[in-house]
């Protein structure tokens, strides 16, 4: 139990490649955040956690450049933000693709590459040697070649872990890539994010719902919820103290077989992997 | 009795000055195949079927209209479907809200269709043909027109071809990689409203499903490849309407049915084919 460990080293960043001062996120008169002042370093694994509409997914957005702050500022790798920049990986939460759409797995990877280009997909052998190579990463090979609709959820997840790499990113962006996953396929995911920081040193925010499946590759935490935040690591912001103050009211962080369970988070569900009503 | 209906359904007197007559038709089916079996595919990733029945519906009361005060029914046509596509697109950006919204402009395009219809005073095959199709020989005005329209659609398509793809697969993703996700809509959406258009003055409005949503259904049955999906679409949705057309000459007939039988008969093939196909690959994936 006590093998478990919480806090991951910390490496020392002297690049930051993302920064945030100041930063504040509101909607008319309602503030999602404000007073955020984060840096991120190369190989960075942060997790984003929060009850649902605590602007989890606005944060993703204001990254991608989709969405303006409401005050401070954002520098990625020291530049603004840039919408479509090939700086960032994007990886969704799973959704099933209508049947019969007409794609296979490696299409799928290939928008990653260059779906956002003008005109036709003329393929020439140099695309399909990078998608080979994207589909090789996440061990995806043997069913590139099937129809999407056929796919199992994990299978699809891979595809879109391979489709967020196709640009080599710095950053990867993933908005609750487990949800509606089996706890294997989450790990199976997950680990396919990490191992990509740990070759290449990608930071990754991670938005989730389920802080477990992903607690031992935790750098940092981000806690929304209540119009503030938490930052820090997981042993920082993971506590029943943390929580609560951020709350407002009593919350319990319950340690249970090395996993992370809160009870009582107003609003919210328990990170206790139980699915949640 | 029985071989006097036979007759006017196929009739092949003359069969070989007819066919000089309608060459262009021929063309301009062809030309019409090839939009619709292109279109087709991307109607289907943006489940907008039911769309392109509501669009030919408001084109049709746009051709009723031109044909009421005189105007050119092209025109009329083209107004109507490009006005119908892009309230489809700006209302109902989610399935659900769409769906209503073509639920109720559907009934309402075909009532003042009908009214215009009423009140017109012309040839009764001219209103005849624009719900169920003609083949009338298509003259040189007609046919740079229908020309000119499909080659702007086949262009359009090809040029947003790839983000097209993305943005109908997976918007979020495809707007985080930069793709123009909200301008794609609506230019979609008119290209679909010219297809509408130039396809119902062959086939009609109340058929259009038949060259812009079944061929494409068909070959999406069969294959999952995109390039094939695409090429099949057309084969069959040309073979459609030239057959249709070839079949429907001598008969009093309108063309309509021989087009709809030829391309569900082709989609029922490849149900039948593809079924097999499509359980194979599932118990693979079960068994995996
Ligand atoms: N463009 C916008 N205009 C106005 N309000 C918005 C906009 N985008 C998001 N919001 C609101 O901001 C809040 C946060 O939304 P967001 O999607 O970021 O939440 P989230 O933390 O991702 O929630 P969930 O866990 O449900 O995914 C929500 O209340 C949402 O309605
Ligand atoms: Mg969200």
């Amino acid at each position: 139990m006590t093998a478990t460990p919480l806090i991951t080293p910390r490496r020392s960043n002297t690049d930051n490649v993302i920064s945030l001062s100041g930063a504040e996120l509101a909607f008319g008169d309602r503030i999602l955040w404000q007073g955020l002042d984060l840096e991120l370093g190369r190989g960075e694994f942060v997790a984003v956690l929060g009850p649902n509409g605590s602007g989890k997914t606005s944060f993703l957005r204001v990254l991608l450049g989709q969405q303006h702050l409401s005050a401070g500022t954002l520098l990625i790798q020291e530049r603004p933000p840039r919408r479509g920049s090939a700086l960032l990986g994007y990886i969704p939460q799973h959704r099933a693709v209508a049947p019969q759409t007409p794609l296979r797995g490696r299409d799928l990877v290939r928008l990653g590459l260059d779906g956002h280009r003008w005109g036709l997909p003329v393929g020439d052998r140099r695309t399909r040697r990078q998608v080979d190579e994207l589909l090789e990463a996440v061990g995806a090979k043997a069913f590139s070649d099937r129809p999407l609709a056929l796919l199992s959820g994990g299978e699809l997840q891979r595809l879109r872990v391979a489709q967020a790499l196709a640009t080599d990113p710095a950053i990867l962006l993933c908005d609750e890539p487990l949800l509606s996953l089996d706890l294997h396929h989450q790990k199976v995911v997950a680990e396919l994010v990490n191992q990509r920081r740990r070759t290449h040193d990608t930071t990754v925010v991670f938005v989730t719902h389920e802080i477990n499946p992903i607690l031992e590759m935790v750098d940092r935490v981000l806690y929304l919820a209540e119009g503030r935040f938490r930052f820090g690591t997981p042993a920082e912001v993971m506590t029943s103290a943390s929580l609560s103050s951020l709350y407002g009211s009593p919350v319990e962080v319950v340690h249970l077989n090395g996993r992370l369970v809160v009870v009582g988070a107003p609003g919210s569900h328990d990170h206790g992997g139980e699915p949640s009503a | 009795m029985t071989g006097d209906i036979w007759q006017q359904i196929f009739n092949y007197d003359n069969y070989g000055e007819l066919l000089v007559l309608v060459r262009n038709s021929l063309i301009a089916g062809a030309m019409l195949g090839l939009v619709g079996g292109v279109i087709g595919t991307f109607v289907m990733m943006r489940d907008l079927a039911f769309a392109v029945h509501g669009i030919a519906e408001l084109s049709f009361a746009g051709a009723s209209a031109a044909l009421l005060i005189g105007a050119n029914v092209a025109a009329g046509s083209l107004v109507g479907s490009i006005l119908a596509a892009l309230i489809i697109g700006a209302l109902g950006v989610r399935a659900r809200d769409r769906n209503s919204v073509i639920g109720v402009l559907m009934p309402f395009g075909l009532g003042l269709g009908v009214l215009f219809l009423a009140l017109y005073k012309g040839r009764a095959a001219n209103k005849f043909g624009l719900l169920t199709g003609q083949i009338v020989a298509v003259d040189t005005v007609q046919m740079s027109w229908l020309v000119g329209t499909s080659a702007v659609v086949l262009l359009g398509l090809a040029a947003v071809w790839r983000p097209l793809v993305f943005a109908s697969l997976d918007p979020e993703v495809a707007a985080a990689r930069g793709v123009p996700v909200r301008v794609l809509s609506p230019v979609f959406m008119i290209l679909l409203g010219l297809s509408v258009a130039v396809s119902i003055q062959v086939v009609g409005a109340l058929l259009v499903l038949a060259l812009l949503v079944t061929p494409a259904a068909a070959a999406m049955r069969v294959t999952a490849s995109p390039i094939r999906v695409t090429l099949l679409s057309v084969l069959f949705a040309v073979t459609s309407v030239v057959g249709g057309i070839l079949l429907a000459l001598g008969s009093t007939i309108p063309i309509s049915p021989y087009v709809t039988t030829i391309s569900f008969a082709l989609y029922l093939g490849c149900r039948i084919v593809g079924g097999g196909t499509t359980r194979r690959a599932r118990q693979v994936a079960e068994s995996r």
